[in-house]
This record gives structure tokens, sequence and C-alpha cells, in this order.
């Protein structure tokens, strides 16, 4: 609030409201002539290998004079709709008819939302592409479940989730490789391996706070995945790990032949069965993260996570251990990110270090928070948007990172806190009341 | 003995490249504090121009040295400078008073936006250049091990202390320098005394971004080569060497970027290559936990 003080505001303000062409006009030109310069070297000349191993450059000024178009053209835009929406912060005034309307949508989505997810298997039995790429959204929305225990409830930034997610798959290639235990008996020891992780770096971040944590948590992270790629006599290094047992039936392997599944329901073998019994895997899994954040928040301890988002110093004033509420956030969202990264394992049959990037913790966090960090069906919405978006990037890999990153950028500015959704503690005084001025001393409380 | 003086000379040419991008950290987070995330990229991006300024300029069939030095470095700082600048208006600037970590993750976008960006307009290859600067000086002789210093190295520390020089100058003399100290302090109180606030956390940038390209330059006349991804890892290095110093402190972050410097060349010399970054990132965690304000930096006290 306080440098707004001098902000131009009374300059601005005129400037918005009148249609000026000429203030469009010349905004467009500055942003055009920006773009110009950012771009001239960058995008008109392209640096290429020649045939001796010499570096040699191409130009290509058609490019450059289209990005600088549409920048023009996009300003312009911009600009209009700014003009007709107002600034980027107003609040509409939505109808009362439609905000009850909104009202019952939105209590009836997420039942819907349920129902539908338990039937994909049954509506798209013979899509083999829409059944994976749901499992693959279903493991992230457990992990951004995962993550917002941390980050949504306990309020603690979070930069390297995907190190438990690590932690989760090489336990499971590791255990299961080594030892030959099955992907049952091996979930929970993920998930306990994971959380230790989790109590590990919870402790020596306990004193950080804001940005110095979410550095922390990055570095940790980068060390995890670092740690992976050099151990190569435990890991296999770059190369990963491959030859990770299935997922069984309880035991019973969804394989053809005598001992398979499908022979003792006898039923035929299909190898659809195993793509759908992973999807109810993942979906019980992810719907077993939910529903223990979902009663985490009304204990004490969850209360005491949120108290701790609000505000860490009035949390420790009223006698929350805050030592004790920061490792449980930690050590419970590093669990189910062992989980997932369990599952994950089964799932890809093969995992390397490439699959556990700054950039997967990234777009978790970018989950979370789009989706309106504390929000459940916030979160779950915003994995569908988020993933089902990078599907529509298949084949144009190298953009794909880049419009994620733009995409970042512009939601934030738009919709800071989050699309759907928005974090709401449990718990709060109904309404405020003045108590009596015999309780209180001074007067009104 | 000559093994430590060489490495000591090369851990002293990486700390100065490191110093140069650490400044840029810690300048915005003393003035807006937040930690500017894609700084890392904007070195990469100075790089980026810096090669090709000089793929064109050798093209053009200039020979002189002194004289390519010179127009790249120019060059890089400005189109660089224009990126910094630009990165502040599109992605912080609307952000500024919103939720703390709203102007964070936009500062990750961003990051991923320049390293992508470079991506697809220059490919992913690694670029490399042959060397501009050949030659150097042996300092030392015994038997067969010869400590030497290469005109590159002497390049790279000259350039880095006259920057410094300026910048020092830049912001303890001039208005600007004065108006970034007022904004440090009390950015209300600075707006009452009619400093312009929006123009000055602007300046920031682009003076950040502007010692960036210089450290992209030099890594680049130093390694002969660039990629789009060199940014994460040498931001997130010169961020600890701006935590180091304690962040907020200008001589510190210079302080905390050769130290790091240092011991990412004896981690590398006396221990194992694979694990220098590991070294780097855990010196940042030792630091923080036990360390929390750095070699040179104030105590953070919270208001309640």
């Amino acid at each position: 609030m306080g440098p707004d003080v001098a902000a131009p505001a009374p300059n601005q303000q005129p400037a918005m409201r009148g249609p000026g062409i000429a203030f469009i006009l010349k905004k467009s030109f500055i942003s055009a002539f920006v773009a110009l310069i950012l771009f001239s070297l960058m995008i008109g000349i392209r640096t290429l290998p020649s045939e001796s191993g010499q570096l040699t450059y191409i130009t290509r000024f058609p490019q450059l004079a289209a990005m600088v178009a549409i920048v023009f053209g996009g300003s312009i835009i911009v600009e209009l709709l700014r003009q007709w929406w107002g600034p980027v912060d107003t609040l509409r005034i939505v109808p009362p008819q439609v905000q009850t309307g909104l009202g019952i949508a939105r209590r009836l989505l997420a039942p819907m939302l349920l129902i539908f997810t338990f039937l994909v298997p049954v509506i798209f039995y013979d899509q083999r592409y829409i059944l994976d790429l749901a499992i693959l959204v279903l493991t992230y929305v457990m992990l951004g479940w995962g993550l917002n225990v941390v980050v949504g409830l306990a309020g603690l930034l979070d930069l390297g989730y995907v190190a438990f997610y690590a932690v989760g798959a090489y336990s499971y290639a590791l255990l299961a490789t080594t030892f030959g235990l099955g992907f049952w008996e091996c979930l929970p020891l993920a998930g306990l391996l994971a959380a230790c992780w989790g109590v590990m770096l919870g402790f020596p971040v306990l004193r950080l706070r804001g940005d110095y944590l979410a550095i922390v948590t990055l570095a940790f992270g980068e060390i995890i995945r670092l740690v992976i790629i050099n151990w190569q006599s435990l890991t296999g290094g770059p190369n990963g790990i491959s030859g990770i047992p299935r997922p069984t039936f309880f035991g019973i392997p969804l394989t053809p032949g005598e001992n398979g599944l499908a022979a003792k329901l006898g039923i035929d073998f299909s190898p659809t069965h195993r793509i759908v019994f992973l999807f109810y895997v993942i979906l019980a899994l992810a719907l077993l993260t939910n529903w223990v954040t979902i009663r985490l928040r009304r204990l004490p301890i969850g209360r005491a996570w949120e108290a701790l988002r609000e505000d860490e110093v009035a949390c420790r004033a009223l006698g929350i251990n805050t030592t004790t509420t920061k490792l449980t956030a930690f050590a419970t969202g590093a669990m189910f990110g062992g989980f997932a990264g369990a599952f994950f394992a089964t799932r890809q049959g093969f995992i390397s270090p490439e699959s556990f990037t700054f950039q997967e913790s990234a777009l978790v966090l970018a989950i979370v928070v789009l989706g309106g960090m504390g929000s459940q069906l916030g979160v779950a919405l915003s994995a569908l948007a988020m993933i089902g978006g990078f599907e529509l990037f298949r084949g144009f890999d190298q953009y794909r990172m880049l419009v994620f990153g733009i995409a970042m950028v512009l939601l934030m500015i738009w919709r800071p806190r989050g699309l759907i959704g928005h974090r709401a503690p449990s718990v709060f005084l109904e309404q405020s009341r003045a108590i009596s001025s015999d309780l209180v001393k001074e007067g009104h409380g | 003995m000559d093994y430590f003086a060489q490495q000591l000379i090369n851990g002293l040419v990486l700390g100065s490249i490191y110093g140069l991008i650490a400044i840029g950290y810690t300048m915005v987070y003393g003035i807006v504090g937040m930690i500017n995330f894609a700084h890392g990229d904007i070195f990469m991006i100075g790089g980026f121009i810096a090669l090709i300024t000089f793929l064109i300029l050798i093209s053009m069939g200039l020979t002189a040295v002194p004289v390519i030095l010179l127009v790249v470095l120019l060059v890089s700082m400005a189109i660089t400078a224009v990126y910094g600048w630009a990165v502040e208006r599109i992605a912080y600037r609307p952000l500024r008073h919103s939720f703390r970590l709203a102007p964070m993750l936009s500062a990750i976008g961003m990051s991923f936006v320049l390293s992508n960006f470079s991506q697809v307009t220059q490919g992913a290859q690694v670029k490399p250049i042959p060397p501009l600067i050949t030659g150097g000086h042996s300092l030392y002789e015994k038997g067969d091990f010869v400590v030497r210093l290469s005109n590159v190295q002497i390049v790279v520390v000259i350039t880095t202390v006259v920057l410094l020089a300026i910048f020092t100058w830049l912001v303890s003399r001039t208005r600007l320098g004065r108006d970034m100290r007022a904004c440090e302090q009390d950015q209300t109180m600075a707006a009452l005394l009619g400093v312009d606030v929006d123009r000055t956390i602007s300046m920031t940038f682009v003076i950040g971004a502007a010692l960036a390209a210089v450290a992209g330059i030099m890594y680049l006349l130093y390694y002969g080569l660039v990629d789009f991804y060199m940014g994460f890892v040498a931001g997130i290095k010169a961020f600890t060497a701006a935590v180091l110093g304690g962040i907020g402190s200008l001589p510190g972050a210079m302080l905390g970027g050769l130290a790091i410097g240092l011991i990412e060349t004896f981690w590398s010399a006396y221990f194992s290559v694979e694990y220098k970054d590991v070294a780097a990132f855990s010196i940042l965690i030792v630091v923080l936990i036990f360390m929390p304000t750095g070699l040179l930096g104030r105590p953070e006290v919270e208001k309640v």
C-alpha cells in the first residue's frame, strides 16, 4: 500500500478512461521499438555451426519484422482491452442470481468430476492415449495435493518438491530391483523414506522464511538430482534404472499366461487391463491424499498449519510449536510425493534423473498456486488444465516450456491469487463482536 | 604450492564472474525485496548477444581485438540492459504490491521464458567460438609445472575491477545512486521527498542486467562457449554468493562471488569435479542456516 502514495495515479486515470487513440498508438510504438531492440540479434540472427565446425550465422529479418509487428498489434489489442475492462484488479459486480447459480454449480462440480473420473476407463476403454493422459493428470493432481499441504496449508514455499518425488521413485526402483520386493510392500517404504527426507530438509530450514526458504529447497532439490546423477554405482547415473517391476494386483501379476489375473478371472488377456489398473491405483492414491489432507485440516495440526501460514509470529505467540508444525508439514507433503514417485517408477518401468529436474518442481508449484493455494478442487482443475495444456504442445516440444513460462507470468499478473478457489482458514470468527467493557479494561475488544 | 597458486588464479577469475552476477541479485533484493529469479538467464542472454555480435564483427573482417572487445561490450551491455528493463516492466512491476509469492513465481516464469526463448531462437546446441584473446604469461616455473596467467584472465579481472570502480562511483556519488539508497531504506519516504521510485527501480534492473551482460561476455571469453541452460546454475551460484556476502551489501556480493569461485575451484581441484555444484549448493544451505546475514550484511529485524 505504502509507496502508492507517490504513484502518479491522478495522471493515469484520465488517460485510461479517455479513448485517446494517439496514446494507444504511442504506447504500441514504444513497445514495438523495445521489441525491435530485444529481438534484433536474438531473432534477427541465427547462429549455426558450419561444415568446418566454426560458428556462422544467417539472417532472419522477415521473422524479426513479423515478431515486431505481432508485438505492435498485440499491444494495441491489450491497450484496447484494458480501456474496456479497466485496471487489472477490477472487481466486476456479478448479479446475485448468477452468483447463486455459480454457487450451486460449484458445489456440484466436485462430485460430478469425481464420478466422471471413476468412469473414465469405462468410457475411454479403447483409447489408450486418453487413458495414459488421464494417469498423467492424476499423478500431477496427487503431486499438487501433496505440495498443497506444504505450500497451500502451511505456507512454506517449497521449490524442491521434486526431490521427494525422486526419492520415492528411486526407493521403489532400488528396493524392487535389489531385494525383489513388490509394489505394495515398497509403497509405504517409499513414502516413509521420502517423509524422512522431508524431515531432514525441514530441520535445517526451520529458521528460514519466505524467499530464503524457497532458495534452500531449490538447492536441496538440485543436490538430490546431482547426487543421483553422480552416484553411479547405486543409481546408475544418467542412464537411470530400467526393468522396474510392474505393479501386481496384490500379488497377482497382470500378465498373459497361467498365473495372470486375466487367466484367474477367466477373461481374455488384454494389455489395457494394466493401464486401467494403474489408473485406479493412482486415483486411489490421489483420493487418499485428498482425504488425509481434508481430515488433517480439521485436526489441531491442520489448524496450526493454517495459523502458521497466516502469521508465523502470532502463531508462535499463541503457543503453537512452530518446529513440529513445520516438520510435520514437510514430512506429510514429502510422504505423498514419495507415494507418487513410487507410482511413477512402476508405471514407467524406467527412471532417470532427467525426470526430476527443477522444471517439474516449478510445474507442480504452478499447479498449486494457480489452483488457489489451499483449495483442493482448484488444484485438481489446474492440474487438468496445465497437463492438458501441455499435451496441446505435443510435437512442438521446444515451445512448450516457453509457453508455460509466458502463461505463468501472465496468470500471475492477471490472477495472482490463483485461477480457481482461494485460501481461507478452515476456522474463523463468524462475526466480529463488541465485547462488554466489563471484560476489557480499554473498552472495545 | 604451485598447484595451489594456479587454482587460486583460476578461482579468482571465476569468482569475478560470479561477483558481477551477484551484484544484480543483491541490488534488486536490497531495493525491491525479491529474488530476481530471471537474473541468471539475463546473464545467459548477455552471453548470447555477445556471441552474435562477435560473429557479425568477425564476418565484417574486423581483426583488432580491442575494438572487437569494446564493441561487443557496449552492444551486449546495451541490449541486455533493455532485457532487464523489459523483464521488470512486464513481470515485476504489476506485482509490486501483490502477495508475497506472486513476484517470485512470475520471476520463475520469466526465467523459463528467457532460457527457452534463446533455445527456440538459437538452438539447443552449445555454441563455441574460437579464442579471441590468446597467449599468457608464465609466472613461475618449477620442473614441468608452470603457473600460468593467461591474457584472458587478466582481461577478466581488469574489466571487473574497472566496472566495479565505475559502479561504486555510481552508487555513492551520483543522484541515481542516492535515489537507489533512499529507495532501499524507505520507498514511501523516498517518494514523498521527490524520488521517482518506479524509475529508480527500473534503473536498478538496467544496471544489474548490464553487469550480468559483462559477466556473460567474460564467461564467453574465458570458456569460449555459451548455451541456453547456463543461466540456471550460474544464477543459483551467484545468488549463493550474494547471500554469502550478505544480501543487500554491494561489496559483500563481490566478496561472496570471489569466495564461491575459490571454493568451487578448490573443490574441483582437490576433491571431485562431479560434486562441485553440490558443494556450492551445500554452502548456500549452510550459510543460510548458520549465518543468515552473510559476511557483510545487516541483521534483518522483523517488525510485527
